[in-house]
Order: structure tokens, then C-alpha cells, then sequence
């Protein structure tokens, strides 16, 4: 990218400029900075009280605020049951109303699907005792949060104002748990971190996969395990669902989602292990063409590079033959 | 009040109509700059010795479209295109230190990738010197968030790191075209000596690259922005008869490395 360009400009053409603009909008340039920050939040029904909050396809930046993930909404007799709860504060107080607006009630219970950022920021609109992780999230929000939060605030900035980590208090460590009327069988598995939590809803047979499943948006890697993630992959596939909601992308009734993450990742392993052998250091790795079909995937390129960064260090230290020493 | 500032300028200003005297000579000046660096002007004087350059975007650096680890920044300095380059630098204009390292090809291409710590976004820049005393260099701008260069040593963590100080890892392809491509990793620390628990500055400072008979292939000075654990591919002219390279080491503590990386069979 490059610098900022700097402009010369004068009192007087700041001052005609400005008497030109009286009563006119903001300038668009510095709208999506200026404007009070809002996510706005539209839930889409997926079937008789159950609704999904859709991410943007996009990577973290200071427009979309960070709302890239996918937030799941269902109801039960005691209150509403949330998956995920998005990626700011901000949004956990919105994503707490609307969910009290569409379910008529309080919140029963928060499930969280992994660590990374995107999905467990909205936790301060919750009662720690509410939210439900696994010991793995647990122990990785513990450790992590605190990294994940400032990074954060780099990328989106004001978005994240008063963010911080919650660590949850209800420990899951049965595979069904009962919320009210509805049943939820808690799969816990591993691969796209070391632990991801994936959400079967028995009433409709909504599958919610958290990121183990990304849809038409490129799978993301930093604590990712290929090996066990396609063993999770596979586990996944033999469930049958109504809807099958992934972790980022459209919800959808096939196994697409499951088809096209577990093809991503053995396809970039295998392009990236293919630049290791031959030699390629990781900027020519980077530059390497990707398959044809990823053209329909977004943020294939630049998740393709962050992959890159975070495979290539291991290769190197696990292959690469040891020569010589100090002396 | 009144100002007493304003005189102060005529100084700075005599100090800049002689800048440009002096600058006039060189065939590129700071103003032309494609990266618009706010220190450009002093970096470039002070690391080229006041050498003239030029801008060339015959010589290329490249680094990612997106960071994901500030004290890991993948860059390739590739100046191939140009006849009879001495040494091949990399800077970046707003490190707390700007030179990253000096590669010297007396056998190899003008050709290396590392990897480099960063404080925040910057221009990067490989220059390279030919023998007529001019330095071409080629910049990009490099986005990110800080943080790399003024954070602890990953490796302080493992208890163990002084056990594998200087372990060597490497292997060396045979490329089309008669060169052959080293690439290697050594164990070190390098520490810069800016982090906030005050550790001294810790860091390999050279590599030379060797014939098995001592000829001199390559040699790298390395400073205190390339990231831990320095990993480095190389593109060497080596005999076909050789069957290693030797890679001769120091580190500012006086710690002396030695590695010998065999030559794999021609098959790729």
C-alpha cells in the first residue's frame, strides 16, 4: 500500500470547501470513521426459533468492526441460547437485545465455539455463569485473551472500546446439554484450534460447526492442526442436519461447506509443503498460483499468505536437516 | 508575545540550500523518494557513505500483502536483473534500526530472503551496489501493527534455549541455470538489546558462506532487526563437483558456529 499522500491545502480552500458542504452530509471519505458506531444487526430465521447473524466475508478493518463470524440465536422454554457472541463489547450488547427482542425472554445460555477473537469478544453483555466452553477455551482465553484484545484495537480500532476478556464459568464436560425444551448434543473436537466446539440443535437439527466449517470464505490457520482438523471434517460429514451453519459463510442444506473447507486445507498444505521441498523461501511460496476454483472463495490470497506464515516456521524446524552447531 | 522563533529558521534554512548543493551531484535526490519516507533523506546519506543512488525498480523487494507476525516478516532482496552488484543491503526507514543486513555475493547471486523484526509500517528497501559506485535501490511500503522489534526474544521462554544456541539446520537444491540454492536456519536469540527487560543485544553478526577448498561464496553481516532464529536462502554459484558448502558464524559474544551443508544430487 501506498503512504498517505499529502495534500497542500489553504485556509481559504478549506473554508470555501467547508461553506460548500453547509448542511450537506458527512464526507463520505471519513463517514464510516465518523459515524456513531453501530453494527445493526440482521437476523436471518433459519426455521421456527432459530436465527443467524451473518459475518461479512471480509478480513477485521475499521468499517466492519470486526462482525466477520457467524452468531447463532435459538430459543427454548427458559430463554435464549446464543452461539458465539461476535467480536467487540459493542456487539455483545446488541447481539443481547436482539436476542431478547426475537426470543421473548432472557438469556439462558452462551455457547463458544473456539477462541479467536471474532467469536468471544461480545462476552461482557453475559453473565460469566451463563457462558459454556470447554476447558480448552477456557484455558486458551485465559492465556490468549489479553493478546487477541490489543490486537484487535489495531485493526478496528474504536469498535473495541471497552472490550475485554470475560473467561467463562460453565464448564462443559458432558456431550448433551438441556436447555429448557431443547436439547444441544456438544461435539468437542479439534483442528482448527485445539479445541472447537461444534452445536447440534436435536429439535430442528441445526448443525452449528463454529470454524471448523467455513463457506465461499477462505479457512483461517494460526492454531490450526491440519491433521486433526480433517479428522474432525470427517466426523462432521456422517451427521445428518437440516441446516448446516459454518463458523463464516451463508448457512446453508448440503455438505458444501464441509467439502470445501477439507479441500482447502489439504490442497494449501500441499501447495505450501510443495514450495518447502523445493526450496522456495516464503515470499515465493506467497506468489505461488492457487487452485482455479479458490477464484470463487473470499480472501483466498490472503488467507493463502497468513497460512504461509504460520506453516512455513514449523517446516522448517521439523525438515530441514540438522548441519552443524556452535563450536 | 512575540516570537523568537522565527530567526531560528535561517540556520536550518542554510543547513537545507547547502543539503541541496551537495545533494546535486547524486542522480536521485530524497524528494523523489517513492515511498515519501519522512527520514529517507539522512538514512540514505548515512548508510550509503553519501554514494550516489538511484531508485530502480529493477531491484526488488518483496514482502507479504499482510503481516501476521511483526517479529517474523518474510522479505526477499532480489537484484538479478542488474550486471555486476558488490553488495545487496536491506533497510527499513522507521525501525528503531534501520539496517537489517549486508549481503556480499562474492560467488552467488544478488539474491536473499530473510526474515526481519518490525516496529511498525515502513518503507523496506534493497539496495545494491555496482561496481561503478552507484547504489540502486527498490522500496516497498510494508503495512502492519508494531510491536516486533521491541519485544522479548521468543525463545527466552524455553528454558533450554542456551542448549540449542547455534544449532544449524540447512540444505542446498540445485537450480536450473547452474546455481545452487542454500537455504539454513541457526539458533540464536537476537536480542536487539531494545526490549523492555533490558537484555543486551545479543545477535549473530556474520555468516560466510565457503568452497570446501575456503573460497568465499558469500558473506552475510546481519544486524539486530533480522527475527530470531535467522533463517536465510541463498542462491550460490557452486562447482557441480562440490559436495558441501561450509557456513562459518559469529555472534556479537563471541560465540563462533560452523555448519557444513551437503549438496543434493542433481534431481529435483
Amino acid at each position: 500500500m501506498p503512504p498517505a499522500i499529502t495534500y497542500t491545502v489553504t485556509r481559504r480552500a478549506v473554508l470555501a470547501a467547508l461553506s460548500g458542504l453547509a448542511g450537506a452530509p458527512i464526507l463520505p471519505m471519513f463517514d464510516a470513521l465518523a459515524a456513531p458506531l453501530a453494527y445493526t444487526l440482521k437476523p436471518v430465521k433459519l426455521t421456527d426459533g432459530v436465527w443467524m447473524v451473518a459475518g461479512v466475508p471480509e478480513a477485521v478493518n475499521m468499517r466492519n468492526g470486526g462482525a466477520i463470524a457467524n452468531v447463532t440465536i435459538l430459543s427454548s422454554s427458559e430463554g435464549a441460547i446464543i452461539v458465539d457472541t461476535g467480536p467487540s463489547r459493542r456487539y455483545g450488547l446488541e447481539l443481547a437485545k436482539l436476542a431478547k427482542e426475537l426470543t421473548g425472554k432472557d438469556i439462558a445460555r452462551v455457547y463458544l465455539t473456539h477462541i479467536h477473537p471474532d467469536h468471544i469478544f461480545g462476552c461482557q453483555a453475559f453473565v460469566p455463569e451463563q457462558i459454556a466452553a470447554t476447558e480448552g477455551v477456557i484455558k486458551g482465553v485465559t492465556e490468549l485473551g489479553d493478546g487477541f484484545a490489543s490486537a484487535r484495537y489495531g485493526l478496528a480500532g474504536d469498535w473495541m472500546r471497552g472490550t475485554e476478556v470475560v473467561v467463562p464459568k460453565h464448564v462443559i464436560s458432558s456431550s448433551v446439554e438441556d436447555v429448557g425444551d431443547r436439547r444441544l448434543r456438544l461435539m468437542r473436537m479439534k483442528g482448527h484450534t485445539a479445541s472447537d466446539l461444534a452445536v447440534y440443535d436435536e429439535l430442528t437439527g441445526i448443525f452449528i460447526t463454529g470454524d471448523l466449517v467455513f463457506l465461499d470464505r477462505a479457512p483461517t490457520t494460526p492454531h490450526a492442526n491440519i491433521p486433526d482438523w480433517k479428522v474432525s471434517l470427517a466426523n462432521l460429514g456422517g451427521i445428518p442436519f437440516s441446516y448446516m451453519v459454518p463458523g463464516h459463510g451463508p448457512a446453508e442444506e448440503t455438505v458444501r461447506g464441509i467439502d470445501q473447507t477439507r479441500a482447502w486445507i489439504t490442497e494449501v498444505e500441499l501447495l505450501i509443503s510443495g514450495a518447502f521441498e523445493r526450496g522456495l523461501d516464503m515470499t515465493e511460496a506467497m506468489a505461488l498460483p492457487l487452485p482455479a476454483w479458490t477464484e470463487q472463495v473470499a480472501l483466498a490470497r490472503y488467507e493463502y499468505t497468513r497460512t504461509v506464515m504460520h506453516l512455513y516456521p514449523k517446516l522448517e524446524a521439523a525438515r530441514l536437516p540438522q548441519v552443524g552447531g556452535r563450536n | 508575545m512575540t516570537n523568537p522563533n522565527r530567526w531560528d529558521t535561517l540556520p536550518f534554512a542554510g543547513i537545507v540550500a547547502l543539503g541541496t548543493l551537495l545533494a546535486l551531484p547524486h542522480p536521485a535526490r530524497a524528494a523523489d523518494d517513492p515511498m515519501n519516507s519522512p527520514i529517507w533523506s539522512e538514512l540514505a546519506a548515512k548508510t550509503f557513505n553519501g554514494a550516489p543512488y538511484v531508485y530502480d525498480e529493477r531491484v526488488k523487494v518483496v514482502v507479504p500483502i499482510i503481516i501476521e507476525n511483526q517479529a517474523q516478516v518474510p522479505v526477499t532482496a532480489d537484484a538479478r536483473t542488474l550486471a555486476n552488484v558488490t553488495k545487496l543491503m536491506v533497510i527499513a526507514d522507521l525501525n528503531p534500526i534501520q539496517h537489517v543486513l549486508t549481503l556480499t555475493p562474492a560467488k552467488a547471486a544478488p539474491y536473499i530472503s530473510a526474515r526481519l523484526k518490525i516496529e511498525q509500517s515502513t518503507p523496506v528497501r534493497a539496495a545494491a551496489l555496482t561496481t561503478d559506485g552507484v547504489w540502486h535501490v527498490g522500496s516497498v511500503y510494508l503495512n502492519a501493527s508494531g510491536g516486533g522489534c521491541t519485544s522479548a526474544s521468543m525463545g527466552r521462554g524455553d528454558a533450554d534455549w542456551t542448549a540449542t544456541l547455534g544449532n544449524t539446520q540447512g540444505r542446498i537444491w540445485r537450480e536450473d541455470g547452474g546455481l545452487a540454492r542454500l537455504r539454513m536456519r541457526m539458533r540464536h536469540p537476537m536480542d536487539t538489546g531494545l526490549a523492555k527487560d533490558g537484555t543486551p543485544a545479543f545477535y549473530i553478526e556474520r555468516l560466510d558462506m565457503k568452497e570446501q577448498d575456503g573460497g568465499a561464496l558469500a558473506s552475510v553481516e546481519l544486524f539486530e532487526p533480522v527475527s530470531e532464529d535467522p533463517t536465510v536462502t541463498l542462491l550460490l554459484d557452486l562447482p557441480l563437483t562440490a559436495a558441501t558448502v561450509t557456513v562459518d558464524g559469529h555472534d556479537n559474544n563471541g560465540g563462533i558456529f560452523r555448519a557444513s551443508v551437503p549438496v543434493s544430487p542433481l534431481v529435483r
